[in-house]
């Protein structure tokens, strides 16, 4: 179980985060979304320690987790798969993956795993992870990098950010295994109705509040709808 | 050759140098080591400052070793070896300075290595530099390189200095005609209050000719280092140079540009970018399980591999 108490979080005298509540549990699948700049990966971050709030509580299986470093919490088995995935000099795509792994890996052992997010072509495991990477390429490796790790608390920054519809079909498949086989959570920040489909719960933030928890049958066509109206 | 003599070479020089088809092993200012085959003749010079190797035309997959060996304190060695490539040769030339000081003296090796590429030529040309010792004497390398080009000929340069060598000036200088390529990569880490310098002066002077110098480091502790490059294009042509630092401690890098395009079509580039090692890099790798320490360590062996 994984407990947010009273996490508030402000830059500029802006309130990114306020007095957020959230009690996540084990072996669900939770949507967050929402507008953007209304926090969500402001939370995911704080979750994983890239941030630390200014006031209020971090919970993990009952322990304290708030101060701990980034580091501490990966090996407690929090994952976070950033929004923007980081580029690096030198380092290629078979090293960030042997990282993840923290064991032994074979090539194919990665092959494996690219393959789960679409991967299919050995060149790629030398391929440094650079700008000479598609956008959409660098995301898929961000989310195999989470992945291997069979993570306890696996957060999913807006993974369909850049990927195109072809891909899509087999993000969601991944993310449909994770939501069937994973003895952790799953926290998918996301604006996609196909992923939206595969929560059990939804949370709708905005302006650093949480709006909405709730059931997804109770809250899709909700959102959905909202959101709509927004775009009209 | 005694152990520390074969250490040294097996610092520099990753396979075993002796078993190689061409070589020439320096030891303390005089040649203890040759080896030649019928495409490749190296030669003393007149002067006895060195070796001119020669490579004749339509030599294909020629390997030359040129280790050097440093292992009494206090000796100034100056070396100057000229390399002769035929016509469309294609070889590589590996050469790297061993520095084994023990004593209080400054151990100093300067020097020239200039290559004449004949027309259609490829040469890679490999540089290592390797220091030891616990004396307090100061291990001190000031390689110069001047190449020359001709019509349609390449090259390529990789230079690594990885610690151990205390102060090092780098000069390189080149002239290329058309079509020609020249490539350099460098990679250096100092450490301690080591000094590294290096100098590249690359004038583009055949039409189409083109240079890519990528400069990768790592000061740390109190080193410093400073790099320097001045390409002139004189007519149509191209270069890319990069230059990449990444600081530690107080550790300092200063990087100095200069191009000078005389022709419209000359199309130059310079970018520098030296800093701290990037905060997201370090999140990203930690938020992997790694400890800070042992992502700072996967960033800068990435960075230098
Ligand atoms: N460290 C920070 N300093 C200043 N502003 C920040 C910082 N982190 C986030 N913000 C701001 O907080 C708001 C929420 O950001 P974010 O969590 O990225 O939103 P979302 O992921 O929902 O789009 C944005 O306006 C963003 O600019
Ligand atoms: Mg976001």
């Amino acid at each position: 179980m994984l407990e947010l108490i009273d996490i508030c979080f402000e830059r500029n005298h802006k309130k990114i985060l306020d007095h957020i509540h959230l009690t996540l549990d084990e072996k669900k699948f939770y949507v967050i979304t929402g507008p953007n700049g209304s926090g969500k990966s402001t939370l995911a971050k704080i979750i994983m320690g890239l941030e630390q709030p200014d006031s209020g509580q971090i919970l993990f299986q009952g322990k304290d987790i708030t101060h701990l470093s980034v580091s501490e919490r990966a090996q407690l088995g929090i994952s976070y798969a950033f929004q923007q995935p980081v580029t690096f000099k030198g380092i290629t795509v078979f090293d960030l993956l042997k990282i993840a792994v923290g064991l032994e890996m074979t090539e194919e052992d990665a092959l494996e795993l690219l393959k789960k997010v679409g991967i299919t072509s050995r060149e790629y495991l030398h391929r440094e992870l650079n700008r000479s990477l598609s956008g959409g390429e660098r995301k898929r490796i961000e989310i195999a990098s989470v992945l291997s790790r069979h993570p306890m608390v696996a957060i999913f920054d807006e993974p369909e950010a850049g990927i195109d519809l072809w891909s899509f079909q087999s993000l969601t498949e991944i993310f449909k295994e994770l939501a069937s086989t994973s003895s952790g959570m799953t926290i998918v920040i996301s604006h996609q109705e196909r992923i939206m489909k595969l929560a059990d719960q939804m949370i709708l933030l905005e302006n650093g509040t949480i709006k909405k928890i709730g059931d997804r049958k109770e809250m899709l066509s909700e959102i959905l709808e909202e959101m709509e109206d927004a775009y009209e | 050759m005694n152990d520390v003599d074969k250490k040294l070479l097996n610092q520099i020089m990753e396979e075993d140098v002796t078993k190689e088809e061409v070589y020439n092993i320096r030891k303390n200012g005089a040649c203890i080591a040759r080896k030649e085959n019928p495409y490749i003749r190296i030669t003393n010079k007149e002067n006895g400052r060195g070796i001119d190797v020669t490579v004749k035309e339509n030599t294909l997959f020629g390997t030359v070793h040129i280790p050097v060996l440093l292992t009494e304190s206090g000796l100034v060695d100056v070396v100057e070896n000229d390399f002769h490539i035929g016509a469309n040769s294609n070889v590589i030339i590996v050469s790297g300075c061993g520095v084994h000081n023990q004593h209080g003296k400054d151990s100093i090796h300067d020097g020239i290595h200039r290559f004449y590429l004949g027309e259609n030529a490829k040469v890679k040309y490999v540089e290592k530099h390797y220091g030891e010792g616990r004396g307090t004497g100061k291990k001190i390398l000031n390689p110069i390189t001047e190449i020359y080009m001709e019509k349609g000929s390449s090259m390529n340069i990789e230079t690594v200095q990885i610690d151990g060598v205390d102060l090092a000036k780098r000069l390189t200088k080149a002239q290329l005609q058309e079509d020609t390529t020249l490539t350099i990569t460098e990679k250096i880490k100092t450490s301690g209050k080591q000094q590294a310098d290096t100098d590249f002066v690359v004038e583009l002077l055949g039409e189409h000719a083109s240079c890519h110098v990528t400069s990768r480091s790592v000061a740390t502790e109190n080193s410093y280092q400073e790099f320097r490059s001045n390409i002139i294009g004189e007519t149509v042509s191209y270069a890319h140079v990069e230059c990449d630092a990444i600081l530690k401690d107080q550790g300092s890098v200063k990087a100095i540009p200069e191009i000078y395009a005389k022709h419209v079509d000359a199309n130059l580039i310079h970018e520098a970018a030296i800093g701290k090692i990037a905060g997201e890099q370090l999140m990203k790798l930690m938020s992997l399980g790694l400890s800070e320490k042992e992502a700072e360590e996967k960033i800068i062996e990435g960075f230098l591999k």
